[in-house]
Order: C-alpha cells, then structure tokens, then sequence
C-alpha cells in the first residue's frame, strides 16, 4: 500500500478520543464536535541501501562542487564537522546516519592519502557530548580511530585561540567562527535534517560560530520576525543565516554539505501507536496504551524519564545529498517537506498540542519549564508555512507537566533564569537589554560551558526567544496538567484540564471558537492556505 | 449486583478499553484481508495442528461420516505398496466427498494429506480459512485461471511428504454428471514426479446435494435435488480407488489429465459391475463405444441426464430396504 499523505480529520460523535503527548506520558483527550486534527504524512520508504545512497551522493554533488574523491589530496588539511546530541529526536537506532556519513566520507580520505583529519563537534553554545553518546553518534570505529589522539573535538565558542573572525556581513553581523574548519583545505559538513530549519549554512555559520556571532541572529528582533522558522523565504533567522553563510563562502572556506533527511518512522513497534490514528489501533495498540500509561502513572518521573530517554528511534534514512551547501539544501528542503507537509485550510482560535518528554536541548537530560516553552510555542508553534496555524490574539493550549525541575549539570544558567529573569519579566525584548549580557559573559557559566557538559549561561535567553513570534501573536497560553506555579511563572495561564482551559480560552476567543489539535508524533509541517 | 455491575461496565467501556469508532467524516476503507490465495495457511501443518485435527478426524468425522454414508471402498491394495505422498484424483459432486475421502484413506495417508480447496469459496473469509485450513488441512487454489502460486504451493507440500486431494473438474458437478478435467493434477504429477491415484467417488451426491443456482431451482417439486439441496442426509456411497498413474515419457500433461480421467470413468464403471467387466469396457482389444467418457453422461436433455444417473450401491440398499 502506498503511503498516505497528512489529513487533517474534522471531529465528530463517532471520533475517538485523540492522543496527546504529556510529558513523559500520554493520555487521550475528547476534542469538541468540529474540531480538526492534523495528523503528519506516513513514513517515507527508507533507503534500501544507505551506504550505497551516501556514496552516491558524495560521488555525484549537486551545485559548483566537484566529487569529494576530487577535493582531497595527500597534504590537505581536512575537517569533518558534524551536527551534535540535538539531532534526530529521539536518538535513533544504531547506526546512526552520521556514523555512515563520515565513514564513507574517512574510507574516501584514506584512499587519497589525506592525513590531517579532525573532527568536530558542530555545538554552536549546547552542551557537550558525553563519550557514549560520541560512540552511538559516530561509531565505535571513527570514536576510537580519532578521540584518543585527540582529533575528535567538540566546538567551543568560548575558546578564543580556536575562533577566527572573519569579517562582517552588509547589515553589520560579525562573523566569526570555529578556526579549525575554517582554516581547512575543504571542510565537510556532515547534516541530520530533522526539520526545514534545520541544514543550509545554518551548520557552519550556527553550528560552528561564537557567542559574538550568534547573537546577531539570536535575539528577539530576529526571532519574531521568522514567520517561521521553517518558512525559510519569510526568516529573518534563516535570512541572516544565508548573509553569514555567503560570507564565509567568500572568505574562502569551502565547504562540503551533506545533508540527509529522514523518514518520520519516530518510535519503535512498541509505542507504535504514538503515531497511528487513534481509531486505526488495534487491539495490541489499546492494550500497549493502557500498560504503559498506567505503568507510567505508577512510576517517579525520574525513571520514566529514563525509560522514554533510552528509547531509540527506527529513523530510516529517506534521502541524502551532497555538495554546494545552497543547492543541496534546496534538495533537502523539499525531501524534508516531502516528508512532513500537510495542507490546511485556514487558521484556528485555538491551537492545542501535547508536548512530549524531549526536546532538541534535553536528550538524556530533564525537560525544565523553559524547555516546555520552546518546545510548544517555539517549535510546535512554528511548525507552519504561509499563517501561523492560529489566528493572531488566538490562544494555544498545551499539555505538560511543566514540573521545576533543572538538570543542574545541563542547564545550570537555567536555574538562575527561572529565579533571576522570569521572577523579573517575561518579554524577551526587556529581558534582552537587561539581563542577556550578564549571563552571557559570566565566567562560571562560561567555564561549566568549557569544561563540563552545560549549555551556555546565555542559552536560557534563545529558548526564550525562539517563542518571541509566538508570544507576540497569541492572545493567551494555557497549560494543562501543569505545576501551576511554574507555569504562572513562565506568564502562562494553568489549567487542571482540558475543558477548563477551553473555558478560559473562551475569555479570549468566544464562547464558539475553532480548534485545532497538532498531533504529535510524528513531527508535521502544516502548510496553511 | 456484581456480575451484573461488571457486564454493565463491560457494555459502557469506552476507548482504549473498547474498540475505537470510525469517524463518519473519513472513509473507512477496504479492510486488508489475508485470506483467499494470501491466506497464510502454514500453521495448519504445525505438530500440534496435526495432533489436534487427527484426534478430531479419527474421533468425530470418521465415525459421523460411516454413519451418515455407510462407504463401500474398493481399491485401497493400490496404496498399500506406495511410498512417498501421491496426488488423489476424484470426482466431485459434493461438499461432503472431502471429508468422506479423507476418512477412508489408510491412516498413513489420512494424517498427512493436504486438500486443494476453492481460494474463492473456501477462503474468502477468515473465519472460513480457518476452519478449512484446521479441519481439513485445506490449502487455497485458484480453480478459474492458472496461478503461478497456487501451483507453488501444491508442488512444495508434495515435495515436503504431503500427499494432495485435488477435483480435477475444479468444482462440483451441476448435475451429477462428471465434468471434463482440468490440468492441475497432471501437472503437479509432471512436475514433482509424484504418481496420481485416480478415485470414484460414488453416491455423494445423495449424501449432500448441491444447492442450485439461483433461478435454476426447479418450482416446489416434492423430493427433487432442488428442495434438499445443502441438506444432509444419510446414504450410502462407495469409494473406489485405481492404480497410481505416472506420466508416460514425453506425455505432456493435458494428454495425462485425459488419461487420469479416462482411469475414474473406468472406475465408474465398476460401481455397477466390477473390476473385470470395468476394464473389458475400455480394453484396448474390444473397446465399448463411448466407454470413456460414460461418466460424463449422455448428450441429452437435463431429465433425460438426471434420469440416466446411476443408483446407490446394492448392498447399501438392502441396508436399507431390509427384505
């Protein structure tokens, strides 16, 4: 049977209830009579033949670049950067793609006889990579054949003698990035496209940049005006991203993009009903549910966070494209759309969405409140191209826990964000001119930063961005099932259930508005007309 | 009440605990049904399978089919000496002659012979498939167009040590008369190497009639076929069995099905005779005109063949009609 497209399903008596992620569990929820519910495209056929598709694809570059054989020569001066612990969600099944990646990409250097070889670790201000993560991201193989010999480097923005600045773009954006990569004969870039965002010159220029850099395209003016961030022609970040990306091209680092996508296939045959519609489950599927939502009830969140961390996605990989970073990126574009798209019709008064355990900036770590903001109202919310999904001064109800809790290794400058900044302000502008710069430059963030394994002291303040364009849109947000504390502290509205966050919305919306529901997973773009 | 309290809850159990509803808004479409030709009949051959439709067969349908068709067999000699799995041949002018061949097979054959059943009849529900696949052993044919997987199938059971039963007129005969023979058997014969036994089943359509067409059923006439048709009722019959037959060299296997059928016609023929007089109809030195294709009938009207058709075994009816 041949794969079908996203739907969008209208509710009505005979609907069953709908699935709603909440945090490290589910739960179902019955919509109101005429809601609608976007449901994501089925997953794509998966390479059959992975390697042979990523040899294939460096063999054969699409844009102004040679075959990457041609590009390397004894003598070089060769980096592999690779995209880090944030990408795919969750971690997929063994091998992951980048592992295959930049095991071609090594088998091809070795046969030119290139002997100056160094990986890094493309994480722009997140945190790094612990040692079993390296190993499932990159192989056993590639880990032992370059960490012990200290060529397997995960990019620090904070480290002065490894930055080179290489000028400023016409609208006055520094650029200055990683100096390895871009003192490199050829860098490669090797890319996991999860969504439309991600990919394009946003690796190098994002990935491999400092905190100088990031802040040009990293802050409230930019954010609210990405509308959104996956509708690359109307993003200001993206925009911004292509200036720093076409400059670096002219400085004369060239790179070599690989990109790939994958298909949608997110959990394993045992939460295989996460991703079917609800009244498509089976027997096994109801049964799956009632055991493991019960169980989850049953256990601390600490080991359900456990369990859901150590789940490994079947991800397959759906294509894979080399070359010139802007062409493959418009290949990638279109496979990822190809993937996730789904038409709908007009916009809504209410947005609801569960939102799940993880997030690109918490794997293997705690979902904290201003990850839950980021992930509904600068993720899910954004997941959209023409209109937003909501109706400007509509109201988006999400579903979470929304608990205080902080991985303190991880986000320590999130702690001091939660108490320092939200306890002061929510709007991302104020926050931007008075507090930003004090976490950014503060020494005992930077050096957990360095040393440890913590996202930047000013990373907080992005996340809060990233939901800059939505909280400027919204009417109201409402957060069911959450710790009503945290999420006053975060500006939100609590509610205790759905039906009461439907009557608060009403306070904004009307008695009668319309609804819409992202369900969730797998991941959808929604392409409103 | 508790239990009354528990059915309650059972009755109002909503999803996840009932099945979910279809929403009216989304067509609902065709469910994906693996049965017919897809049916995956493998299990039905598993140990335990075996073991559970062996204790059914020798326990229940033997006894209930020696009471309700008292059998004549004659032939069973020919099997005696066989070794290895052969494909049975038979005519076929009922429901019942499956289960009334099987129960007179030696038990060696009994247990380990499988049923070339109609994939459109027999297996076009689950349910069906099922019970087919259990109690017979059946396995789905394509019985209007040659299928590549059908024949697939057939030839690897025979080759793994199943003996087949397959009706060669590829269903049951409208009037009683025997149909012309199909291919399949001789083919399967051809191709794995495996010797056909002809067989004549006689009477069985007394047993169980077929229930006519639509439109064909003749208007309220007392004890025609068409008022008991799918009815069952109790009446002798008789099973003969011929000598296995293999292909001649170079014989290809639309002269062998010939043959196949000429050896069941001759069989046919010694219902009312015997062995002797069966072979001098169809000797190569005197033949008698048409003896050949007797069991096919007489080119005549519909009563005229109904007429002609052949009686129950004599010794059934003295059973029967006791002096």
């Amino acid at each position: 049977m041949s794969r079908r497209p996203g739907f969008v399903l209208e509710v009505d008596k005979s609907t069953p209830p709908t699935l709603f992620w909440n945090g490290e569990g589910f739960t179902l929820e019955t919509l109101p009579e005429g809601s609608r519910v976007i449901y994501a495209p089925e997953p794509m056929k998966a390479l059959e033949d992975p390697y042979g598709a990523i040899r294939h694809a460096l063999l054969h570059p699409v844009g102004d670049r040679d075959p990457l054989p041609a590009l390397l020569r004894p003598g070089m001066k060769l980096t592999i950067c690779f995209d880090d612990i944030s990408l795919p969600l969750p971690q997929m099944e063994a091998p992951d793609i980048r592992q295959m990646v930049i095991e071609t990409v090594l088998d091809m250097a070795a046969e030119a006889g290139v002997d100056d070889v160094v990986l890094v670790a493309a994480l722009a201000l997140h945190r790094r990579m612990t040692e079993p993560e390296l190993r499932h991201a990159l192989g056993d193989r590639v880990y032992d054949a370059f960490a012990p010999h200290g060529l397997l480097t995960q990019h620090d923005a904070e480290d002065p003698d490894n930055l080179i600045y290489l000028g400023q773009t016409d609208q006055g954006e520094d650029v200055e990035i990683n100096k390895r990569a871009a003192t490199s004969d050829l860098l490669v870039y090797v890319n996991i496209n999860l969504v439309s965002m991600d990919g394009g010159h946003k690796s190098v220029a994002t990935g491999l940049a400092s905190y100088r850099s990031l802040r040009h395209h990293h802050n409230p003016q930019t954010m609210r005006h990405s509308r959104s961030f996956m509708d690359q022609p109307s993003s200001e970040l993206h925009s911004s991203n292509w200036r720093l990306g076409r400059l670096i091209a002219e400085s004369g680092v060239t790179v070599f993009q690989i990109e790939t996508t994958l298909n949608n296939d997110t959990f394993p045959s045992n939460f295989a009903f996460l991703q079917k519609r609800e009244w498509e489950w089976s027997l096994r599927d109801r049964a799956t549910y009632g055991a493991t939502s019960t169980a989850l009830a049953k256990v601390p969140p600490r080991l359900s966070r456990q369990i859901f961390h150590s789940i490994r996605s079947p991800h397959a990989l759906a294509s894979v494209q080399a070359g010139e970073v802007e062409a493959v990126h418009a290949l990638t574009t279109a496979n990822v759309w190809a993937q996730q798209g789904v038409d709908v019709e007009g916009q809504t008064d209410i947005l609801t969405m569960g939102l799940p355990y993880i997030c690109p900036y918490n794997v293997n770590s705690i979902m904290n409140p201003i990850l839950v903001a980021c992930l509904g109202l600068g993720y899910f919310f954004n997941m959209y191209r023409g209109k937003p999904l909501v109706r400007e001064g509509g109201v988006v109800i999400m579903r979470h826990p929304t608990r205080p809790e902080f991985h303190p290794g991880h986000h320590p400058s999130y702690i001091d964000f939660y108490e320092q900044v939200l306890t002061q302000t929510v709007d991302p502008t104020e926050m931007h001119k008075e507090f930003e710069e004090s976490f950014a430059t503060d020494p005992w963030y930077v050096h957990l930063y360095r040393t440890g394994h913590a996202y930047h002291g000013v990373h907080p303040f992005y996340m809060w961005y990233w939901c800059a364009h939505a909280l400027a849109h919204v009417g109201r947000v409402i957060v069911v099932g959450g710790d009503a504390k945290a999420v006053r502290r975060l500006g939100f509205s609590p509610a205790s259930s759905l039906n009461d966050a439907l009557e608060i919305a009403s306070d904004v919306v009307g008695p009668s508005p319309t609804l819409t529901h992202l369900h969730n997973p797998p991941i959808l773009m929604a392409d409103v007309h | 009440m508790a239990g009354s309290g528990l059915r309650g809850r059972v009755r109002t159990a909503r999803f996840p605990l009932a099945a979910p509803s279809w929403p009216t808004t989304v067509e609902r479409p065709d469910p994906e049904r693996k049965v017919g030709l897809d049916y995956d009949h493998e299990w039905s051959r598993r140990y335990p399978v075996r073991l559970a439709r062996a204790v059914v067969m020798d326990n229940v349908t033997r006894p209930v089919a020696r009471l309700l068709a008292p059998p004549t067999v004659r032939g069973l000699e020919h099997l005696q000496h066989l070794d290895g799995p052969v494909i049975f041949a038979a005519n076929h002018a009922s429901h019942i002659d499956t289960p009334l061949l099987l129960t007179t097979l030696p038990v060696e054959f009994r247990h380990r012979t499988i049923v070339a059943a109609a994939s459109d009849y027999f297996f076009d529900r689950t349910w069906k498939s099922v019970l087919w696949s259990f109690s017979l052993a059946a396995i789905p044919i394509e019985r209007s167009k040659v299928n590549r997987k059908s024949a697939d199938t057939a030839a690897e059971l025979l080759e793994e040590g199943w003996s087949l039963v397959i009706f060669p007129e590829g269903g049951r005969s409208p009037d009683g008369w025997t149909q012309p023979f199909r291919g399949g058997a001789a083919y399967l014969a051809r191709r794995t190497k495996r010797p056909v036994v002809p067989v004549y089943l006689h009477g069985t359509r007394h047993v169980l009639p077929k229930t006519p067409e639509p439109g064909t059923r003749a208007p309220g006439g007392s004890g025609s076929e068409s008022s008991r048709g799918g009815r069952l009722r109790r009446s002798p019959i008789a099973v003969l069995f011929g000598a296995p037959m293999t292909p001649d060299e170079g014989e290809n296997a639309h002269r062998f099905s010939d043959r196949v059928e000429a050896a069941v016609a001759t069989l046919s023929r010694e219902v009312h005779s015997d062995w002797w007089q069966a072979r001098r109809a169809v000797s190569a030195v005197a033949p008698v005109a048409g003896a050949e294709t007797a069991h096919r009938g007489p080119e005549a009207p519909d009563w005229r063949r109904a007429w002609a058709l052949d009686q129950p075994p004599s010794r059934s009816r003295r059973a029967e009609w006791p002096d």
